[in-house]
């Protein structure tokens, strides 16, 4: 047990070669599907995610139809084919559940749902390729799919793991292999301009003189990732804008 | 900064699956040479431009790349501070790691140390120097690949140095040519140093005498693919080999499908294989089957090329008659699985010249070794350790290699390093960070201190302790507070108050585990300052201590309990016999005085307690040493003596781990650390029952209880010594006592069956055990007086350590008993004893014979070797007849003692009867005038003699 915990190496590089405080190759893109209103695919290392958004529209239920707000319905799945060995059921276990529900929750944080009453916004994520870090990953698709689906929102609602290696040294970004092998795995959803945290999950306990490196590790993460977003977004949107030579006005 | 690649690897786990990993490949990688200005300087770089290598072989001072074999084969080279300058490719390094584990391990030591110039270069993340595997390239080639490839990016990206590959594979130094990158073997590099001598005793050689075309002497073994695949259709058998250590030329191999072990015998049979080597075997027909031979050969082969004694021992050994019940499965050897060689400790069979010489190991069950050294002359004198390197067919010994000398044969000094190496003791000196976690003297009590502790400075402390003991941590007191209540204190030292958690000291004294005690020394946990001063509570001084404080009625019931930190001054150091004195002499009616006899009191009331409780009282030979302190020869070896005081100092030990325990666990449900006595099963109290019944006596061993009881009643009045002997033998059917985080376990299985007691601990020995420093945090941290940190909390952490503290403990228990037994042997040396002893075992060809003065245990002969025995044998009562006389166990017997010297590796006891006179067998008594230094005695040539000689007893193996 103890010769696999050197999760990172005396040269200070971890088992993928990356130093404890970077990230995974983010990649984006927006738009990704023309049927939906909103759609957007995100790879974070090996992990890769499509998320799609529909709404805002009328309530399919009425009785979950809020006269002050929109209801936002989100859905969680992971294709059979995601994890090493293949998944009986794509969604509707336990743990697609829990994974919807703190989906919703960092969703309604960001989303102005008081501007669309009796409606309804559809989120729909589908994990591709799970290699740690999933519900970041899924936050932040979801993010840029509201975001090209052009609902407003308050900010950008980012999420990041970090762990420990080591015991000592926190960790940002953990992948699958380092998940198996490390201690304690904590996963934020923060809204990185204010600083403020939508959502903290720990795999284990934490002892308490590490959780606060930890914790400010992983809003770090938050921010990065924030700034690889908002770049992607900004991208996407200059392209677009482009073609319909509306980019030229604003420059 | 970075760009990624992915690469796909396939891993089983059962099934097959596809595992796909990220690699990144970066740019700010530091090539670690100082002199570099591409790259940034990095600060872990110890590389160094002014001690650069030189060797003849090159014109030029040059930097090292080493391939991995080199590294795995040569790493006692390596460990020499002559070769520095040193790069390590990641490759190499991940390979080592993969391939051997204490390889790896004495390669980081190496790379820590910055005197050495090792630098360690991730290529395999660099931008220029990874390489992506080939389709249908194998492993070891891409890795070759990867280290050429570093090693010619090296001498382009620092044109003005350069850099020699050392490699054994000869295809990679071919290719490596090709690309004009120097290189050469480890074997020629060496030899082109300057001062190589010693390195070149070191060198490990798989070549030897490849150049002379030598008879083979040994059969092939099978491919590897062939052994895997014999094993898989059941036609060969895989298993531990474990040669006998009295005929080289036989061994066992337990393997499944077996109920009894294989026996393998002869040259062909064994086949070169080593004591704990995993081999695989083929079991003969059952016709061919043979049973072991009684016979004892040893190896008296003087030098490399003769094996025609080795002929005629495996005739003598055809010629043993097969004895039909005894017959065992017996095979072959076709093949090694694993090596399992180790470093040996042990002498040069000193009668043969030149470069190479024979190695006899200490460890009787490992084949001598043929080593090539160039001081031959000197070594003759030491002890030393040699590794082995190769057995080819062609060798009657192994090729090994010399590692290092000990010391000169026969001394104190050296017995006990070959004592602590075989066990496996950490006793090298303290390091510099290790001291300089040290407080700094003179040390003072801060009013800091003074206001976070409880003054216990007035009351009357005293400590009982043995003679001579210099790390004293417990120390007691008792007052009488109101009528009918005395407040009874524990002071243990505060050991944790200086170790803190995570430093240097206190990593090191975590991996030593437990002081470790040796007749004349002791191999201390924590530095000499702590233990025998700061944390010693000595008489007169101001310590601190951690307190476990109960108030108590006059019949021992406790009515409450409490642990705080405190500072005590111990009014009295005494020994126990002084504590004796003192409670017994009623003129002396002082503080002191009345406190200890109220101690003594209670003491006596708990242990009857503990008693009727079923807790065991167990018996064993504790012997002591007396040593000439001049000479550092033992004097007189004499049973450990017992005072009541011994029993009270006890009891209220005992008293303050159970309260301390009950305490952790239940602050800490998941993480305190325990300590618990199996208890053991039904089958090994077989021997106990079996010698309980031929005396007559019932022993039940349903539960602790009843077999306190049922000791208690085994006497026979003429006899006194019998149940003291039955006690023995209860103990040795014990298990060992473990260390364990209580979230390991059921709550059941905390139990701690010699003491009958539900929880229990170690708290009051925090100066010799590591174990009572994580109770002492434990208990700070519910005091309120410290506070945790993670690994205390952690179950992983704390389960690794008490696999840790488990083996020290055990392997400092074995420890101790060698360096009794050699002391023992020591103290014989030219005596001719006469000595009472007591029959433990009756064996079909032997007793068993328990001398209790010294806490000796020899074996006494009776079948002699090719001829017709005196006596007769009755396995149901286990009994030997000759004659009259008929031999029980337990009974008394007196027994010549004399030591045999012939050998000086294997010292052994010659043991001849006395009493009962035997004709024909026993030797009268000594007479006064013989007892003395008899040295003219020539016990070897005796034929009788040799024949009786006894095995050592005790000698504990690891």
């Amino acid at each position: 047990m103890s010769r696999n915990r050197e999760l990172i190496s005396k040269i200070g590089l971890r088992l993928d070669g990356r130093r404890p405080d970077e990230l995974r190759r983010i990649r984006c893109k927006m738009g990704v599907f023309s049927q939906p209103d909103g759609s957007a695919y995100i790879e974070q290392g090996l992990t890769k995610v499509l998320a799609a958004v529909y709404g805002p529209h009328q309530v399919r239920s009425r009785q979950k139809a809020q006269h002050d707000a929109c209801i936002i319905n989100t859905q969680f799945s992971m294709a059979v084919f995601s994890t090493n060995e293949r998944k009986k059921r794509p969604r509707g276990d336990r743990k697609s559940t829990e994974m919807s529900m703190h989906l919703q929750q960092a969703l309604l944080s960001v989303i102005e749902t008081d501007l669309y009453p009796w409606s309804q916004i559809d989120v729909y994520v589908e994990v591709l390729h799970a290699d740690g870090g999933i519900y970041p990953a899924c936050v932040n698709a979801a993010t840029l799919a509201v975001i090209d689906a052009g609902i407003p929102i308050k900010e950008y609602v980012c999420a990041c793991t970090a762990s420990l290696g080591n015991n000592e040294v926190p960790m940002l970004d953990v992948s699958h292999q380092e998940e198996i092998l490390g201690g304690p795995t904590l996963t934020v959803a923060a809204l990185p301009m204010s600083g403020k945290i939508v959502l903290m999950e720990m795999s284990q306990r934490f002892h308490l003189d590490h959780l606060p490196k930890v914790l400010n590790k992983a809003l770090e993460g938050c921010k990065d990732v924030k700034a690889i977003l908002d770049e992607a977004v900004k991208n996407h949107v200059s392209e677009i804008g482009s073609a319909t030579g509306w980019a030229n006005t604003t420059s | 900064m970075f760009t990624t690649k992915c690469f796909i690897k396939k891993n089983k786990i059962g099934n097959f699956l596809k595992h796909v990993r990220e690699h990144y490949i970066r740019d700010d990688i530091s090539c670690g040479i100082p002199s570099c200005d591409d790259c940034n300087a990095e600060a872990s770089s110890h590389l160094n431009e002014v001690h650069l290598n030189k060797c003849s072989l090159f014109k030029f001072e040059h930097f090292i790349i080493l391939d991995t074999n080199v590294i795995l084969d040569q790493m006692d080279v390596l460990e020499e501070p002559i070769i520095c300058n040193v790069i390590i490719l990641h490759t190499v390094y991940k390979e080592v790691k993969h391939r051997s584990l204490p390889i790896y391990k004495r390669l980081n030591a190496v790379l820590e140390n910055p005197s050495r110039h090792f630098y360690i270069f991730v290529n395999d993340h660099h931008k220029d120097t990874f390489l992506p595997e080939d389709k249908n390239e194998l492993i070891n080639d891409h890795n070759d690949r990867c280290i050429r490839k570093a090693t010619s990016w090296y001498m382009g990206h620092v044109p003005k140095r350069h850099f020699v590959l050392i490699t054994d594979d000869a295809k990679n130094r071919q290719l490596a040519l090709a690309d004009n990158i120097p290189t050469c073997t480890i074997t020629d590099y060496v030899k082109h140093l300057e001062n190589n001598s010693i390195l070149q005793d070191k060198l490990s050689r798989k070549d030897f005498h490849s150049e002379k075309e030598a008879k083979d002497i040994f059969p092939p073994h099978l491919s590897t693919a062939a052994l895997l695949k014999g094993i898989k259709e059941g036609v060969l058998h895989q298993g531990t080999f474990r040669a006998s250590k009295d005929n080289f030329l036989e061994g066992f191999v337990s393997v499944d499908g077996f109920t009894e072990p294989v026996l393998l015998q002869g040259r062909d049979g064994l086949n070169r294989s080593v004591d704990g080597d995993i081999v695989a075997v083929e079991v003969f027909k059952m016709e061919n089957w043979v049973s072991p031979s009684e016979i004892v050969l040893e190896d008296e082969g003087v030098s490399e090329e003769s094996i025609e004694d080795v002929e005629q021992k495996e005739q003598a050994l055809k010629n043993t008659t097969v004895q039909e019940a005894e017959i065992k499965p017996t095979g072959r050897v076709v093949g090694i699985i694993r090596r399992k060689w180790k470093q040996y400790c042990g002498i040069i069979q000193g009668n043969s010249e030149g470069l190479y010489q024979i190695f006899v190991p200490a460890n009787r069950s490992i084949p001598k070794v043929r080593i090539e050294t160039r001081q031959a002359e000197f070594l003759k004198t030491q002890k030393l350790i040699v590794t082995i390197d190769s057995w080819p067919r062609s060798s009657r010994y192994p090729h090994g290699h010399f590692v290092r000398a000990l010391g000169r044969i026969g001394s104190q000094d050296t017995e006990n390093e070959v004592v602590l190496l075989e066990h496996d003791v950490p006793h090298s000196q303290f390091s510099e960070e290790v001291l300089s976690c040290l407080p700094k003297l003179p040390w003072i009590i801060t009013e800091e201190d003074e206001k976070r502790r409880v003054d216990l400075r007035s009351i009357d402390i005293c400590s009982v302790d043995p003679p001579g003991c210099t790390d004293i941590d417990d120390a007691l007191h008792c007052r009488l507070i109101e009528e009918g209540k005395l407040e009874v204190g524990v002071h243990i030292a505060d050991v944790s108050h200086f170790i803190r958690p995570g430093t240097a000291i206190d990593l090191e004294a975590a991996s030593r585990a437990t002081t470790v005690y040796l007749v004349g020394t002791r191999i201390d946990m924590v530095p000499g300052l702590l233990s025998s001063n700061l944390c010693s509570l000595r008489g007169g001084e101001d310590r601190f201590a951690f307190s476990c404080i109960w108030e108590m009625d006059l019949q021992a019931n406790i009515l409450s309990t409490r642990f705080h930190k405190s500072i005590i001054k111990s009014k009295s150091a005494m020994t126990y016999e002084e504590a004796q004195l003192t409670i017994d002499d009623q003129t002396k009616t002082d503080a002191i005085a009345e406190s200890l006899r109220n101690l003594n009191k209670l003491a006596k009331i708990l242990k009857k307690r503990r008693l009727e409780n079923g807790a065991l009282v167990l018996a064993s030979t504790e012997v002591k040493i007396l040593m000439d302190s001049e000479t550092m020869e033992p004097l007189d070896v004499e049973l450990k003596k017992m005072y009541q005081t011994n029993s009270m100092v006890e009891e209220f030990m005992l008293l303050a781990n159970i309260s301390v325990a009950q305490k952790i666990l239940q602050e800490f449900p998941d993480c305190a650390m325990l300590r618990r006595h199996p208890t053991p099963p039904a089958s090994n109290f077989d021997p106990l029952v079996k010698a309980g019944r031929h005396l007559g006596f019932d022993i039940q061993v349903d539960c602790g209880r009843n077999l306190a009881d049922s000791l208690d009643r085994a006497v026979k009045p003429e006899n006194p010594y019998l149940n003291t002997m039955l006690r023995m033998l209860a103990t040795r059917c014990m298990l060992q006592a473990v260390y364990f985080p209580s979230g390991t376990l059921q709550k059941e299985d905390f139990y701690h069956y010699g003491l009958a007691v539900p929880l229990y601990t170690h708290f009051t020995s925090p100066i010799r055990r590591y174990a009572d420093i994580i109770v002492h945090r434990l208990l700070a941290v519910i005091c309120g007086s410290d506070s945790t940190y993670p690994d205390l909390l952690d179950k992983q952490k704390s389960s690794e350590l008490c696999q840790n503290l488990n083996y020290r403990n055990r392997m400092a228990q074995y420890a101790g008993r060698a360096s009794v037994a050699f002391n023992t042997h020591l103290f014989f040396k030219g005596k001719l004893n006469d000595e009472e002893g007591y029959i433990l075992y009756v064996r079909k060809n032997a007793l068993q014979i328990l001398i209790p003065k010294y806490g000796l245990e020899c074996t006494l002969y009776l079948v002699k070797k090719n001829e017709t025995t005196l006596f007769e044998y009755d396995e149901e009562h286990q009994t030997q007849r000759a004659g009259d006389v008929v031999f029980h166990t337990f009974d008394p017997v007196t027994i010549r003692l004399q030591l045999d010297s012939s050998n000086i590796q294997h010292e052994k006891f010659s043991v001849l009867l006395v009493q009962p006179a035997i004709p024909g067998f026993s030797v009268p008594a000594l007479s006064k005038d013989d007892e003395q230094v008899n040295d003219a005695e020539p016990v070897k040539k005796g034929k009788k003699r040799k024949n009786i000689a006894a095995k050592s007893p005790k000698k504990s193996k690891s």
